[in-house]
Parts: structure tokens; sequence; C-alpha cells
């Protein structure tokens, strides 16, 4: 079956918006997407080494801040409605499947490795950043924080500037 | 008023709301396309601007649609979570997660979003990501004093260029406004196809540029409703036609000094007037606060009587008159000001030469009251403590 098209572009933008400021009414924060993958960190050093977790300061801030356990958060509870989210609508859209996008000129092996590769930096990032696109520079923009608008500018400006770099990953 | 959580709506409510936002969340992003990688670099080598628009679009609406609310008083924007600015991390940061963009071809986000339709490559995007964080937390000890360098708060954008809100929401949609159609240009240039804006009935695209315009200009032009309020307030305190129940001094000295447990003081300056001189058994809640949702539980009961005093009448006068707005029909404004009352107990005038008995009689009940009322202040701040406004800290960002 042939996939549906995707959504008007301007049309999602403003659902996504209106999304984002029921969100703010509501509980006061915005989105986020990193946090919820700092949890599952958490809770896996947690599980692999418990006396490391116990004992490195870092952990044991992380842990005050979430008494009840890293993975009761908010980014948690809402990265698994985003699971859904998408997933309902790739159902009604008929685009689910078991799929590995890339670029023309790559193979599958340098298309994971790229893709792990880019997930470390951005996990890594995320965290200097305090932030992800999401978190950072979406909500930051509604709530016209400064830190977010100059995240934001650094990730869209760090990935233009090496956007001529990487063109073999993407372009034919 | 917002935000719901936590006074309107539990904290484990919450976690629902993030679940439901999330769907709403995800759905839209998939919609929009987010789930395939290479639309998402699109962006970055000119042949799709779907992030561009989906983005800008995004935050423009919430930025809004938060504007206007905190206009019209349905939103508290100062307890909305903004993230703090660290300027150093913010940077580098910001620069890695654009690498992992063009390199991954991902951001968190969009990255579950794919996995949840089954993009193998997003699925190895979030594994990269969970090592990413950990060798995040593993050198954190290294990490922190760069990670906490130049901290400059929660600075909000139109603050530091000097506008106000509004100003700011004008200028960024406007900007917004020309991306859009200078990408529709370059998109219609680059692929030979007819520019997308162009496809949309003039109206349309006119209503749609207009709206979020005239909603901005609506927020700079108006009143917010709390200006509206106090304006309406004192109109109608000046005309007479509303006007606060008075106590004079004496009487609230001997109501003081009699029935203290019966009042709750209210000194309606600011914190540091209030520690240099208050009326015994006074709290403190400035004016400026006095609107706040959780000061509203005062005005509605029914036990103690409100009295309020500050630095002149007319601010009593308003402060009364808000209370009473808000359900306080017993309340009364001194009609001393602070420092009057002070002068009065504390630093009275010489007496005249011949004094009259009721002159004497004055100064000596003046001087009891003053007396006692230093006691009833001892005794009440040993055990009574007054209502500290909570500091409610709302986390967001990364956590």
């Amino acid at each position: 079956m042939k996939a549906t098209s995707y959504m008007n572009p301007y049309v999602a933008g403003v659902l996504l918006g209106l999304v984002l400021l029921a969100t703010v009414y509501i509980t006061g924060r915005g989105l986020g997407a990193s946090g919820a993958v700092k949890s599952v960190v958490a809770t896996s050093v947690k599980a692999v080494a418990p006396t490391h977790y116990q004992s490195a300061a870092v952990y044991r801030d992380y842990a005050a801040e979430h008494p009840d356990g890293p993975m009761k958060s908010w980014l948690v509870f809402e990265v698994l409605g985003v699971l859904i989210g998408a997933f309902i609508s790739g159902l009604l859209s008929n685009r689910i499947g078991l799929k590995l996008e890339k670029g023309p000129r790559v193979t599958n092996k340098t298309r994971i490795l790229t893709a792990i590769l880019g997930g470390l930096l951005f996990g890594f990032g995320s965290q200097l950043g305090r932030g992800c696109t999401s978190g950072s520079a979406l909500s930051g923009m509604a709530v016209m924080s400064l830190g977010g608008i100059v995240t934001m500018l650094a990730i869209f400006g760090g990935a233009y500037a090496l956007a001529w770099f990487f063109r073999r990953l993407w372009l034919r | 008023m917002g935000p719901l959580v936590p006074d309107l709506l539990s904290n484990e409510f919450s976690y629902v709301v993030a679940l439901v936002m999330g769907v709403g969340f995800g759905f839209a992003l998939e919609q929009a396309g987010f789930s395939s990688t290479r639309k998402l670099v699109g962006l970055f080598y000119g042949y799709d601007f779907t992030v561009l628009k989906v983005f800008f679009t995004a935050g423009v609406t919430a930025m809004i649609g938060i504007l206007l609310l905190g206009h019209l008083g349905l939103l508290n924007l100062e307890y909305i979570f903004v993230n703090p600015f660290f300027v150093r991390s913010a940077l580098v940061g910001g620069l890695i997660m654009g690498a992992g963009f063009i390199i991954g071809g991902f951001c968190p986000g969009t990255s579950v979003c794919a996995a949840a339709i089954g993009k193998v490559d997003a699925m190895a995007f979030i594994g990269g990501s969970v090592l990413g964080i950990f060798l995040f937390m593993e050198g954190f000890t290294w990490l922190e004093d760069f990670y906490k360098a130049d901290s400059r708060g929660a600075v909000l954008i139109n603050e530091a260029l000097g506008l106000s809100r509004a100003q700011w929401a004008l200028v960024l949609t406007l900007v917004a406004l020309a991306a859009f159609a200078a990408v529709s240009w370059i998109q219609h240039r680059v692929t030979a196809s007819p520019n997308e804006l162009f496809a949309f009935s003039r109206r349309r695209v006119l209503t749609a540029v207009a709206v979020p315009i005239g909603v901005v200009l609506l927020v700079m032009l108006t009143p917010s409703r709390e200006e509206y309020v106090m304006a309406r307030l004192e109109q109608r305190a000046a005309s007479g036609e509303c006007q606060p129940s008075i106590i004079d001094a004496d009487k609230l000295a001997y109501e003081l000094i009699n029935n203290y447990f019966a009042y709750n003081i209210i000194d309606v300056r600011s914190r540091a007037e209030y520690e240099a001189f208050h009326i015994a058994t006074a709290i403190n809640i400035p004016l400026e606060d006095l609107d706040q949702l959780e000061y509203r539980p005062l005005f509605r009961q029914r036990l103690k009587a409100n009295v309020f005093y500050g630095n002149d009448f007319e601010t009593t006068k308003r402060a009364c008159l808000l209370a009473r707005f808000h359900g306080d029909d017993q309340g009364l404004a001194l009609r001393e000001s602070a420092a009057e009352f002070q002068q009065l107990f504390f630093a009275p005038e010489p007496l005249p030469l011949e004094p009259t008995r009721q002159q004497l009689t004055v100064r000596v009940f003046r001087e009891d009251a003053a007396r006692k009322m230093e006691e009833i202040q001892a005794a009440v701040s040993i055990r009574a403590q007054p209502i500290e406004k909570k500091v409610r800290v709302v986390q967001g960002g990364c956590s």
C-alpha cells in the first residue's frame, strides 16, 4: 500500500505549537526529549553498577532530583507518548515498516555507524546544552528564553557549518 | 489561572498530561515527516525546508499563545519554566548537537518518532545517544566547571534586547513570515516547481499572515487584564462609587490590643519597608503580589477581618478594593499611612503647654497601646509565622 503524503508543514507546525502551548498552560514547562534518554541511562547504571550509582556525585544529584526513581520523570512519560503518537500517525499514513533510510552514496553499515556517532554527539551535546531541539530550542523560543534561543542558533549554525563536509552522507 | 499544576491539578496528574501531550507531539512530528532522516537534513542542503517551516511555525504559535494568555491573565508568566542561560555550555553544547544532527540525521525527539515507525537507523541513533549521555555523566567531574561557567540565569530574550514581550513577539513573527516567503521562493527556483505559497488563495495567505500579527499587535496595544482591573477599580474609587471601609489608627490600636486574633493586618509596602517597621502582627504582601493566586483564600475567609495599610491612603485604598474584587467584603483600609501610625504611637509630638483633658487621655491611651502592641508583636513572632510566599520551582528543559 502506498504511503499517504505528509501533512502540510505549516498546519503540522500550528498543531505542534498548540500541543506545546497546552503543555505550558497545564504544567508550566515545555516539551523535551533528551531528558528521557538520561533517565534510561541512569536506570541502567543503577541496575548494572549500583555502588557506582550511589557514590558518583552526578548520579547522586540526579537521584535527589528524582526521588521516585529515574524513570518516574515527566519526560519519560512524554517520550512514551511520542512513541505512541508517532506510531499512530505512521499507522494512519501507512508508513510503518522496518526500514533503513540513508543517503544514496553510503552503505547500510556506514549509515548505522554514522547514526550511532551522530546520536552519541547529540546525546553528549544535549546534556551540555541543557536540552535538545525540543527542550531547549523549541520550548525556549516559546517562552522567549535567551538561553534556549542561543542553543538553537548554535545547533542549526553548527549543522550548517558542517553540512558541506558531510555531504557525501546525504547527497548524490 | 495557569499553570494548572501544582495548585489546580496534582503533580501525579501532570504525568498523565505528559503522556497525552507526548502523543500529540509524536503525532504532529510524524505527520510532518520528521520520521524521515533525509527530510530532516534537507534543510541543511537546501532541498527540503520542512524543518524550518514546522519548527518556526510551532515556536511562533506557542509564543504568541503564551503571550496572549499572559495578557488575558489566564497564565501566570512568572511561574513558567524559562531555560537558564549558561553562555559557554549553550554554545559548545549546541555546536556538538549540530554536528550530531548532520552526521546522524536526527535529533532525539525525531529519532523516537522514526524508531516508532520502524526506522532502524533511528534506533541506532537512540542507542548512540544513550552512549553519549553516559559518557557525559561519567565525565562530569571534568566537565562540571565548564558546564556551570558563565551563568546568566533565566534571562528572557526581549529583556536582553530591551524590548517588551509583545515587541519581541512581533519581531520574531515578522522574521518567521519573511523566512517562509524566502524559503518558498528558493524552493520554487531550485526545484522548478510552482511557488507553493501561490497554491493557496490570496485570501488564505493574507489571513494566515494577518492573524498572528494582529494578535501580537492586540497584546501590544491593549492593557493587560491586570492593568485593566486596577484601572477599573481606581476609576470606581475615584468616582466615589466604590469606597473601602475605613478604620482609623486609634480604633485599630484599640482592636489590636484587645482582639488582635480577630484581624489579619496586611502591610502592602515593600519587604524592606516592612522590616524597618510594621504594625504589630502585620504580615507583608507587597501590593503587586496581592493579585497572586495563593492569597485568594485570605480574601475569601470570614474568620478574621483583613486590615490593609501602606505608604499612603491611595495605595491602601487600592489594596482594599482589590481584595474586595476577590471576594473580601469585610476588608478595612487604615486611614493613616504606616509612617503616620508609627509617629502617632511611637514618636508622638510633644504635648502643648496646657493640654486639654481630651489630649491627655488620648496621649495616655496611645502610650499604653504602643507598649501593648510591642508585647503582642513579641509574643506573636515567636509563635506564628507570616504567610511565606511559596517558591515554586517548575522543572523543565532536560530533566
